[in-house]
């Protein structure tokens, strides 16, 4: 088998990239994290006449001037300095035609790292549109490159861009020295940084690398390159930047000069465009889009669309995910005896499976609307629009959909911070996103307000307190995550505010392929990457909740429970056949005398009489022997939960959640509420002996009380576990997606300490500030 | 010498320089805001800031504090 061929894939954004790479690799990509950067790894096979080739899709760019480790990662793949990736053999630049001299820039830069360049000119109908001419022959003459141009949202230009790679990788008539477009004197300064490396005794370095060094002040090369030497290197770069800047060679001016100098020489009579560009469909579009008072309507609208979208369109979708999961349970359940393998399949693996499936919904619904808009041009527009706000908190415009969609769900929320290229910026939204009031807190909020807050109404009933309380509760996250961004901002990732330099794109039509690739990649990432460790850690708590403990009483409890279960069904089912037949017969001799009927129904009737009479008195035995053995059946399950693990542990921290206004139960749910916060209902359904069910859960509640007879809920208290839940990090999927985005357990970690830290401050204040209140 | 930041909507201008030598120059740079380049100012988002510039036949998005380091001169 030969070695594949590799070839990396680079551009601007919005040049169709996307839409090249699925041309090229039909979707069928590997994604996966660069080792300790958050840029993602996406690379697909595809077959170039008899070659294999493997495409590496690079994050797309305007310049390649690393100023963090993150946008390394583009040129070290590109000078084969990036492990695990071998150093590509060709490097498709791919530009937008109707912008061509902002996107030679990059492509001015690529053809410096001395690997073969193909130029991919996307996007012609656009330039078209906009008045642009241009003669592609002539520009590959000038540039010295092979061009192919390609439409490939209609896959056109595909089979010869795939023939143009291959030249380029078989000719190996790349000139020695890669072209240049800077001045001697600059080049002298890049020549005597390789002398003083080399008697520094370090690695030399190639010239693409010493002109970032030379040119990006501040950059990431800057402070890392220099080793041992770090601070000398940092002076001498200081003294050769004052050099130049003698010889009218000022860094960074020096660089955009030159190539943009060059740029424009090559297009001079090859690309025309008209002096007042034509109002396009997309200008009057974006008139309208971002005017002061209809572009702001649009987005609101918008926005309440696509969160009513994710809030409400994915409850059916989920309730299905988790009726299904219920059937399965019962139906698999079934084959197996009460006792631990039936608990581990029904209540751990079935269950771990459902939990992660639960999210699709919500992501794929998110992503849906996230790909159209991202893909038409809106995103940008929303960014755009809702920057001003953003600021205010430190972040940038294109936080907002990722926070906004957190209050659906902060697992699809931190999923879409993908789109912030700012690394600071991405990773503040990532840690505040579950501060965000989520779907999922709302059962507890429920549960709480319902069994403790007064059904009082103000103002001629528009205003209630439980309303009041609920719509507090849902407040209370983004009002925290406000001062939390801030001093994230601020403590965490010092520095200048990163700029809100964005292009802002012709909107075009969606691309269904494109939209549907990226909605199935997000999902599939999701299961395959934070899946596995959300089912696993569903195990590990299904296990702390099931150990140490004798179940065989509960499991022939339930046995004989599920025995009468099924008796009682038959028995309904012949009640209901019985009654069926009597009114049948009742019907025939309603129906007056006539003779051959009356004869028959008379003794059917005496018949299904008797019947119905007797499944009535066997349902009412049922009944009776029932009722016990469930309460006996909660009353062991309550029993094994105190003795379990988790139980354990719930004791254990009882002096700790003291102070709180709990006692060992509620920490027994927010420990079992782990894997997600709704857990913490059914967890208390079963410790109040109700066998995990929420009726008169409420009624529970009101009536539990401290060993020496006090009540062990009230107002407070409630409050309390409310603010809790606002502010806790009780939701493994949310930390296994922190993990898998920030391709770092430590962020993962560092949420749940914070957070945890944060509700427990804020419950501890609300319990002891309430009680002194309320009495 | 006026900046980006100062242009009326719909009004043009030429480019003389970006101040500074820090990432948001090079970057204002990068994106094509050089010397001799003209640009139009199209308008402000809804709420007043970021501004809204065609240059290099392109929509870019600037905050009025970046806006402010690109000088220019009437065109």
């Amino acid at each position: 088998m030969t070695i594949p061929l590799v070839v990396a894939l680079i551009g601007n954004p919005n040049t169709g990239k996307s839409t090249l790479f699925n041309a090229l690799s039909g979707s069928r990509a590997l994604t996966g994290n660069y080792p300790g950067v958050t840029v993602e790894k996406k690379i697909g096979r595809t077959r170039l006449g008899t070659r294999v080739a493997d495409i590496i899709d690079l994050p797309g760019t305007y310049s390649l001037a690393p100023r963090s480790l993150d946008e390394m990662v583009a040129v070290d793949v590109l000078l084969g300095r990036q492990p695990d990736t071998p150093r590509p053999d060709v490097v498709v630049c791919i530009v937008d035609a109707s912008n061509l001299e902002r996107n030679l820039y990059l492509v001015s830069q690529v053809r410096e790292v001395g690997l073969p360049v193909v130029l991919v000119l996307n996007m012609t109908d656009v330039a078209a549109e906009k008045g642009v001419t241009f003669n592609p022959g002539q520009l590959s003459e000038r540039l010295g490159l092979p061009i192919v141009s390609t439409e490939a949202h209609r896959h056109r230009g595909i089979d010869e861009l795939r023939e143009a790679i291959l030249k380029a990788a078989d000719r190996h008539t790349l000139p020695a020295t890669p072209p240049t477009v800077f001045p001697p004197a600059f080049l002298a300064e890049c020549d005597a940084l390789a002398a003083q490396l080399e008697q520094w005794n370090l690695p030399p370095l190639p010239l693409f690398l010493r002109q970032r060094l030379l040119i990006d002040v501040g950059g990431w090369l800057e402070s890392h390159a220099g080793q041992q030497h770090s601070a000398e290197l940092v002076a001498w770069l200081q003294q050769a930047r004052a050099r130049l800047a003698d010889q009218a060679c000022q860094v960074p001016a020096i660089e955009a000069r030159s190539r943009y100098r060059a740029i424009r020489e090559t297009l001079q009579g090859v690309v025309t465009r008209p002096e007042v560009p034509p109002s396009t469909f997309s200008d009057r579009l974006d008139r309208l889009l971002t005017h002061q008072l209809v572009g702001l309507v649009i987005f609101v609208l918008l926005m309440l669309a696509i969160f009513q979208a994710i809030y409400r369109g994915a409850a059916p979708l989920m309730e299905w995910c988790e009726a299904g999961q219920e059937w399965l349970a019962d139906f698999v359940g079934q084959w197996f005896s009460p006792g631990p393998l039936q608990s581990l399949i029904t209540d751990g693996i079935i269950g771990g499976v459902g939990s992660v499936l639960v999210f699709l919904p919500q992501i794929v619904i998110l992503f849906l609307f996230i790909a159209l808009l991202e893909d038409c041009g809106y995103m940008a527009r929303a960014a755009f629009i809702m920057d001003k706000l953003m600021t205010r908190v430190g972040l940038s415009g294109k936080s907002f959909v990722p926070l906004m969609s957190s209050f659906a769900c902060a697992v699809p929320g931190i999923m879409a911070t993908r789109t912030i290229e700012n690394r600071q910026d991405r990773l503040t939204t990532i840690l505040v996103a579950p501060l965000m009031s989520c779907s999922a807190r709302q059962p507890v909020y429920a549960l709480l307000i319902g069994a403790f807050f007064p059904a009082t109404y103000f103002a001629g009933n528009w205003l209630g307190v439980r309303e009041l309380a609920l719509f507090g509760m849902t407040a209370l996250g983004a009002v925290v995550a406000i001062p939390t961004a801030w001093l994230l901002k601020k403590f965490f990732f010092p520095g200048e505010t990163p700029p809100f330099v964005m292009e802002l794109p012709s909107y075009k039509w969606p691309s269904p392929r494109l939209v549907f690739a990226r909605v199935y990649d997000r999902a599939r990432a999701f299961v395959m990457r934070a899946g596995t460790l959300i089912f696993m850690t569903n195990i590990l708590v299904w296990a702390a909740g099931y150990f140490p403990g004798d179940h065989s009483r509960v499991d022939a409890l339930q046995t004989q429970v599920s025995a009468l279960e099924e008796e009682q069904a038959t028995q309904e089912a012949e009640r209901d056949r019985q009654t069926a037949l009597k009114a049948k017969a009742e019907l025939v001799l309603a129906s007056g005398p006539t003779g051959r009927g009356m004869v028959q129904s008379q003794p059917e009737l005496a018949d299904s009489g008797r019947a119905l009479a007797a499944a009535e008195q066997r349902l009412s035995e049922i009944e009776t022997e029932l009722e016990p053995l469930k309460a006996e059946r909660n009353a062991e399950r309550s029993r094994l939960l105190e003795q379990s693990l988790l139980g354990r542990l719930g004791h254990a921290i009882e002096p700790v959640v003291r102070p709180l206004g709990w006692d060992w139960r509620i920490g027994v749910g927010v420990l079992a509420s782990f894997p997600a916060r709704e857990v913490i209902v059914s967890t208390l359904g079963t410790i109040y002996s109700l066998g995990g069910e929420e009726d008169g859960l409420d009624d529970a509640l009101r009536s539990a009380t401290w060993p020496d007879g006090r009540p062990v809920y009230s107002l407070p208290v409630a409050l309390s576990i409310m603010v809790f839940f606002a502010l806790c990090a009780q939701c493994v999927s949310t930390l296994m997606v922190i993990h898998r985005e920030t391709n770092d357990w430590r962020w993962a970690a560092f949420t749940f300490v914070y957070m945890t830290a944060l509700a427990y401050v804020a419950a501890l204040l609300t319990y002891q500030l309430s009680r002194a209140w309320f009495g | 010498m006026s900046t980006l930041a100062e242009l009326a909507p719909g009004s043009r201008a030429r480019i003389v320089a970006v101040t500074g030598s820090d990432a948001i120059a090079a970057r204002l740079m990068e994106m094509g805001l050089i010397e001799g380049e003209t640009v139009e100012y199209l308008g402000p988002a809804p709420l007043g800031d970021p501004l809204e510039f065609r240059v290099c036949g392109y929509r870019l998005s600037l905050r009025q504090t970046e806006a402010r380091r690109v000088q220019v001169s009437p065109p």
